[in-house]
């Protein structure tokens, strides 16, 4: 296989298009970001993932030119960024609430940045049909802002932050003001542009399924800090702290005391007199030392009797069952009063429910289906 | 729609007779014939005509509507300014005492504006004239021009500026371009409405005027002294109905601009 994928992250030679060194950003006594160092890369889709109050925001206004970092540097394509006004910087941003101009047609709202260029008129009339066509919205070159839906005016907002074919785009939350249907297809579609137009993208979002779905490696942050930086399935296989496990996709955590076994095992006790879980990781542990496994509820089986040759399995009784179309989580209380989640994909069309309330069942998960977390 | 009941019938008819009674007569009698203003001796526009042929009232006339527009226009650019710093300057070093300062002439008696601008005046040995009334009407109506532009620039999406700087604007390209039109009904009823203050002034105008320059309130105050004459109930009859024009005008200004907000608003929620 001589497949290549892009992983400019893991090329050692590879220039960084972005590098924050050490940036902390204050305000007042509240610290937004604190001590970050992050390389982005050219060509990257890059998601800031975080509960709000987290610092995205903030380190995209920083990349912007809209705040200025405390201490620390953040260089673009090697150059420091430090009092460069927003007006002269190779960066475009698409906000949250668009921003766009209520007075000028959508024509000369993405024409507007071409015009600060001094670019002759012929030029600009051609990039912002082209523009245009790119996002589809020929048909409303003409109509004001006010006068076209939601879905539009975000593509009218793509649109205008693209035509000045910026180095590095920023997307703020860029499809939070659609609805779900529309913002999975306009997901689709930002990244099919950013493919096109082979444009860097930091994107800023809260909504863990969005970042996944766009991104080439997401960061996921908390109180100012970069938690993890990896690809969508490293994150979600294997997050490095419980936070992670916890914020992307649902997680069933389990904490108690580590043991090593062989090679590259572990045995966790959880409870006392219970049969302690095994799981496979790479990481370094000392005997009695706490640890957590984190099991996502899809990996676990449920199954009426004792499976065989199971490497962790435990009885546990359904307090609760959730139906949502494609798929069913049960809610299996095992000894010890704790409640695993355990899912099941509902592959036949009305087929009975072979479970149902209070009925005993037994949980079931392979050696490297949990995740061994230090923290 | 309420439903109508007498309470609010004579209500609302005590109210407007109370406030509009004294104009409705005097507009009346604007159009009596008989040089007697209380005797009403039948319909007549001739005090309209006799005022035209009055060449003081005219004069005056004249000099009203030059400082009202010139102190109205200086006003609206001063006033536009404070109200941007106020609203867009962040905090900064006595910003509570300007934004006090500003609004404080709008509470001030008028004589002591007035005062205090004749003893300046004086004291800098500047000549009484048209240009002395125009400064002191910029003064106090620069502050409500103020209060209607930042009450504007409040609701202003900042991020509209972001993304003009964004896009390549200087600060200043980033006003002009931006801000400006999008707060532009508000600048005009700024200005409509600092038009109206000065057209109808008369304490501070008659601290500061001098003998080169009166205007007509003052004229007409000074005319009643010795009289009144139909021809002034014609004149005031005029002032009424442009006062009116420019008021009306201000707010359907203001109101239609704020009538559009609200719709925009609404699609882009419904959208």
């Amino acid at each position: 296989m001589t497949q290549t994928v892009f992983a400019p992250w893991e090329e050692p030679r590879e220039k960084p298009l972005i590098q924050f060194k050490n940036v902390t950003k204050r305000f007042g006594s509240f610290t937004a970001i604190d001590n970050l160092t992050q390389d982005i890369y050219e060509r990257e889709f890059f998601a800031l993932l975080g509960p709000s109050g987290c610092g995205k925001t903030t380190m995209m206004r920083m990349l912007a030119g809209f705040e200025e970092p405390t201490t620390g540097q953040i260089l673009l394509a090697g150059q420091d960024m430090a009092k460069v006004p927003p007006n002269e910087r190779a960066v475009n941003m698409m906000f949250q609430s668009y921003a766009l101009f209520p007075h000028l047609s959508v024509w000369d709202n993405i024409a507007f940045g071409l015009k600060r260029m001094n670019m002759p008129k012929g030029e600009i009339e051609a990039r912002v049909d082209e523009m245009l066509r790119l996002t589809r919205l020929e048909r409303f070159a003409k109509r004001k802002p006010h006068q076209i839906s939601g879905g539009q005016r975000q593509r009218v907002a793509l649109a205008r932050s693209l035509a000045r074919a910026p180095k590095l785009l920023l997307l703020d939350e860029p499809l939070g003001a659609l609805d779900k249907k529309l913002r999975q297809d306009t997901q689709f579609e930002l990244m099919d542009i950013q493919e096109k137009t082979g444009t860097t993208f930091v994107i800023v979002t809260h909504d863990q399924e969005e970042a996944m779905t766009v991104a080439s490696r997401v960061a996921v942050m908390d109180e100012g800090k970069i938690i993890q930086v990896a690809t969508p399935d490293k994150i979600y296989e294997e997050p490095n702290s419980r936070y992670v496990a916890d914020f992307i996709g649902d997680v069933n955590i389990i904490e108690g005391t580590a043991k090593k076994v062989g090679e590259d095992g572990y045995d966790i006790t959880w409870a006392e007199g219970q049969e302690p879980f095994h799981a496979k990781s790479n990481l370094e542990m000392s005997d009695g030392q706490k640890a957590y496994i984190a099991i996502r509820p899809e990996k676990i089986a449920v199954s009426m009797d004792k499976p065989d040759g199971a490497y962790n399995s435990i009885k546990g009784k359904i307090v609760d069952i959730a139906y949502l179309g494609n798929i069913s989580t049960y809610h299996v209380e095992i000894p010890g009063g704790k409640t695993i989640k355990a899912q099941t994909a509902n592959t036949r069309r009305l087929s009975r429910r072979s479970f149902t309330w209070e009925d005993d069942v037994w949980l079931s998960w392979t050696l490297t289906a949990g995740s061994v977390l230090e923290q | 729609m309420r439903r109508f009941s007498w309470f609010n019938a004579t209500s609302l008819t005590l109210g407007f007779v109370f406030l509009y009674l004294p104009m409705v007569i005097l507009v009346i009698y604007s159009f009596n014939a008989s040089k007697l203003v209380t005797v009403w001796a039948g319909f007549s526009t001739r005090w309209y005509g006799e005022l035209m042929q009055n060449e003081a009232f005219l004069d005056a006339a004249w000099v009203t509507l030059q400082v009202a527009v010139s102190s109205s226009t200086i006003a609206t650019v001063l006033g536009t300014m404070a109200a941007y710093v106020l609203v867009r300057g962040g905090r900064f070093l006595g910003r509570t005492l300007f934004s006090g300062m500003i609004y404080a002439p709008l509470v001030m008696p008028e004589v002591i504006t007035g005062l205090s601008l004749l003893l300046l005046f004086i004291g800098i040995g500047l000549d009484r004239g048209i240009f002395t009334i125009v400064l002191a009407h910029t003064t106090f109506s620069m502050c409500y021009v103020s209060v209607v532009v930042s009450s504007r620039l409040v609701s202003f999406d900042k991020s509209l500026e972001e993304a003009a700087r964004d896009l390549g604007c200087t600060p200043m390209q980033s006003f002009w371009l931006v801000t400006l039109p999008i707060i532009a009904p508000a600048v005009l009823s700024g200005w409509l409405l600092a038009f109206t203050l000065s057209l109808d002034d008369l304490v501070i105008a008659s601290f500061t005027a001098g003998p080169s320059a009166t205007t007509l309130p003052i004229k007409i105050f000074s005319a009643v002294r010795l009289g009144v004459s139909p021809e002034i109930n014609a004149l005031s009859t005029i002032m009424i109905a442009i006062v009116t024009v420019g008021v009306i005008s201000a707010s359907l200004v203001s109101k239609r601009s704020v009538a559009r907000q609200q719709r925009e608003e609404l699609e882009a929620v419904k959208s």
